[in-house]
């Protein structure tokens, strides 16, 4: 299966070799990291966590999104996610591998990782949020390998697949809640101290990550052959729409919350957010760049023919899917930071060669995208229409 | 101990959860012979008390924490973004932010020293994945600066800041080196540990040896008669933040 990957046309090795690039400035990048220390990020004593972990936090409500997917098709054989279900769990290959290089290059000391498990440690929560992550890993990397070799083979997937393709469901909703807990455990960040963040972490996930899968879906329609069909399409449309409406309501939630009981340490964090707090205000333009694409996502997707065009559909995803970037993945983070537990207000903005590494890494999911795809969309070519194979790997230009 | 049970342990461990065994492995965790053991056994509780009246009679003195630096190596980087810091000082409102009020300056002006409180309910030591910092018997909170892989987490749960973490090479920027104290490299978190090493001596904690008006006292909570416990007895004391549910063990008096 994995030779596919070695054949393709001119604007796909285009594509590879770009990705490549970037992976390669990034890790020129990195290695500056581990030679000088995470001192060349913009972390400080105050800030300690920063865009990594955040897009770390990010990433595994991408990857727990695959069980909008799996779940429609698997658990209730809702037939029109058939063609998906694979690229769901695909995604999250890639988007949990994104999140565990995240972890590797937010640590001080990556040559110590594996202390973790040396010293497995239960009452910590980072320990278990490893371990569930690593598992999804497994889980997803086994169930699209082996309903894949099925689908090459023209068979439905062994019986003994099954069970584990269930037991993905719970996980992929395990993952992002023990995330969550990573934060909401903590008494010193009253701005995480929140039982709604675990709900709020899965409501946001299932709204970006089907925004990605539907924008992925579009792409592909429009480079290869593939096509999920109108309905799939659709579906995905109204799961994201619900979701996020979902994820609004509960951030009103904790405004609510936070307001009406008029405590300051709850209060001053959301001031930061959206007004700064002693002049400083790096993050405000951030989240109403973020507040103004949810209302504008919403704007369409609650209009049911606006969702119908492609085109319009593909604006609400894009508007959705940088929301909920800016939100989780410069918002939540940075600011459980800001105020400090002394009420002392150090800003915190990622530098180059945090962004870069960034970068890369996300390059490198999309390069594991762009190959998963490949062999997924190749065989499936096989598998329909054996002759249509070479016009499958060429594009329509 | 003998290494033999350590190894075993290890090797349990990491077989446990290969198959799953959370339950075991969480007696497993609370058996503190599998992580760092501690020899110190008996009826121990360190803590200190620190006067602020006697403190304020030192402004602007900085002798606690230029003594603790000096002892432990202790880098300065002078800048903010990379400081490390075992003891510092701060007004009443950092120190105490949830009990300010307009007029407490006037009783309480600061600043005075904060550090680690080597808490009873370590939130530092409940996050850490690798038991790179612990509590020992006798209250200290220690930590291993070969095991600590850098994550960081210790210093988010921490609600009094008092962790440091290296974010660069610290042994360029120690002033004057201290051959008797380990340094830190780069990626590891470190900070105060109560002078472990100086009261395996028979010493006080260097910043309490060093306090010139003798407003730092440091003592054995368990024993009734001991110094610290006289002075609770006879003064008010504030913690920091102790509606976290901490317990805090450095006491302030006002």
């Amino acid at each position: 299966m994995f030779e596919k990957v070695f054949s393709g046309s001119p604007r796909y090795w285009t594509w590879i070799l770009g990705l490549a690039c970037v992976i390669g400035i990034g890790f020129y990048f990195y290695l500056r990291q581990l030679e000088y220390g995470l001192g060349v990020t913009g972390l400080s004593r105050d800030v300690t966590w920063g865009f990594y972990i955040a897009q770390l936090t990010f990433l595994v409500g991408v990857a727990a999104s695959a069980v909008m997917v799996v779940l429609p098709y698997y658990l209730h054989d809702y037939k029109a996610f058939g063609k998906l279900a694979v690229l769901g769990e695909f995604l999250a290959v890639a988007a949990v591998t994104m999140c565990l290089l995240f972890v590797m290059v937010d640590i001080g000391q990556p040559f110590r990782a594996l202390n973790m498990f040396l010293h497995p440690t239960p009452n910590s929560i980072l320990f278990w949020d490893a371990f569930v992550l690593n598992g999804y890993l497994v889980l997803n990397a086994l169930i699209t390998r082996v309903t894949l070799v099925a689908e090459r083979k023209n068979e439905s997937p062994p019986k003994w697949i099954k069970p584990i393709i269930y037991l993905s469901i719970p996980w992929a909703v395990s993952i992002h809640t023990v995330t969550a807990f990573l934060y909401c455990g903590l008494g010193a960040r009253p701005f995480w101290m929140t039982a709604i963040l675990a709900p709020r972490f899965l409501a946001s996930a299932f709204a970006s990550g089907p925004s990605l899968l539907i924008l992925i879906m579009l792409i592909a329609r429009k480079l290869t052959r593939f096509d999920p069909g109108k309905e799939a399409i659709n579906k995905l449309a109204q799961i994201t729409t619900y979701a996020m409406i979902t994820n609004l309501f509960f951030i009103a939630l904790e405004m609510f919350t936070a307001f009406y009981s008029n405590i300051p340490e709850h209060m001053i964090h959301f001031q930061y957010m959206f007004f700064g707090v002693d002049g400083k205000s790096a993050l405000v333009p951030w989240m109403w760049t973020s507040v103004l694409a949810a209302l504008g996502s919403l704007v369409i997707l609650l209009n049911p023919r606006a969702r119908q065009s492609y085109q319009l559909l593909a604006t609400a995803c894009v508007l959705v899917f940088s929301s909920i970037w800016i939100d989780k993945g410069m918002g939540m983070v940075v600011t459980g930071f800001v105020p400090s537990p002394l009420g002392k207000v150090n800003e915190y903005m990622p530098t180059l060669p945090e962004v870069m590494i960034s970068l890369a890494i996300y390059a490198i999911g999309l390069l594991m995208v762009t190959v998963f795809y490949k062999i997924a969309l190749s065989v499936r070519g096989e598998v329909e229409a054996p002759a249509a194979v070479v016009a499958q790997e060429e594009p329509a230009r | 101990m003998g290494d033999d049970r350590r190894r075993f342990l290890k090797v349990a461990g990491v077989t446990l959860l290969a198959v799953g065994g959370a339950p075991v492995l969480t007696t497993l965790a609370q058996d503190k012979s599998s992580g760092h053991g501690n020899a110190t056994a008996g009826a121990k509780r360190f803590a200190m008390v620190i006067d602020l009246k006697r403190c304020e009679q030192e402004q602007g003195c900085t002798l606690c924490s230029e003594a603790c630096h000096r002892e432990h190596n202790v880098p300065d980087f002078g800048n903010p973004k990379d400081e490390v810091k075992w003891i510092w000082k701060e007004t009443y409102e950092h120190a105490f932010p949830s009990e300010e009020y307009s007029y407490a300056p006037e009783r309480v002006a600061g600043p005075m020293p904060v550090m680690c409180n080597h808490c009873d309910h370590p939130p530092c030591v409940r996050v850490c994945p690798t038991k790179a910092t612990w509590k020992r018997d006798d209250g200290i909170v220690m930590m291993d600066w070969h095991r600590c892989i850098g994550c960081r987490y210790c210093m988010v749960a921490c609600p009094y800041s008092s962790r440091s973490f290296n974010w660069r090479n610290p042994r360029p920027f120690i002033k004057q080196l201290n051959a008797d104290f380990p340094t830190r490299t780069k990626g590891v978190v470190e900070k105060c540990t109560m002078c472990e090493e100086r009261l395996s001596d028979g010493l006080a904690p260097a910043c309490v040896a060093a306090c010139k008006a003798k407003a730092m006292t440091f003592g054995n909570l368990a024993d009734p008669n001991s110094e610290v416990r006289k002075l609770l007895r006879d003064g008010y004391a504030l913690r920091r933040n102790p509606g976290l549910g901490t317990l805090p063990q450095i006491y302030y008096l006002v």
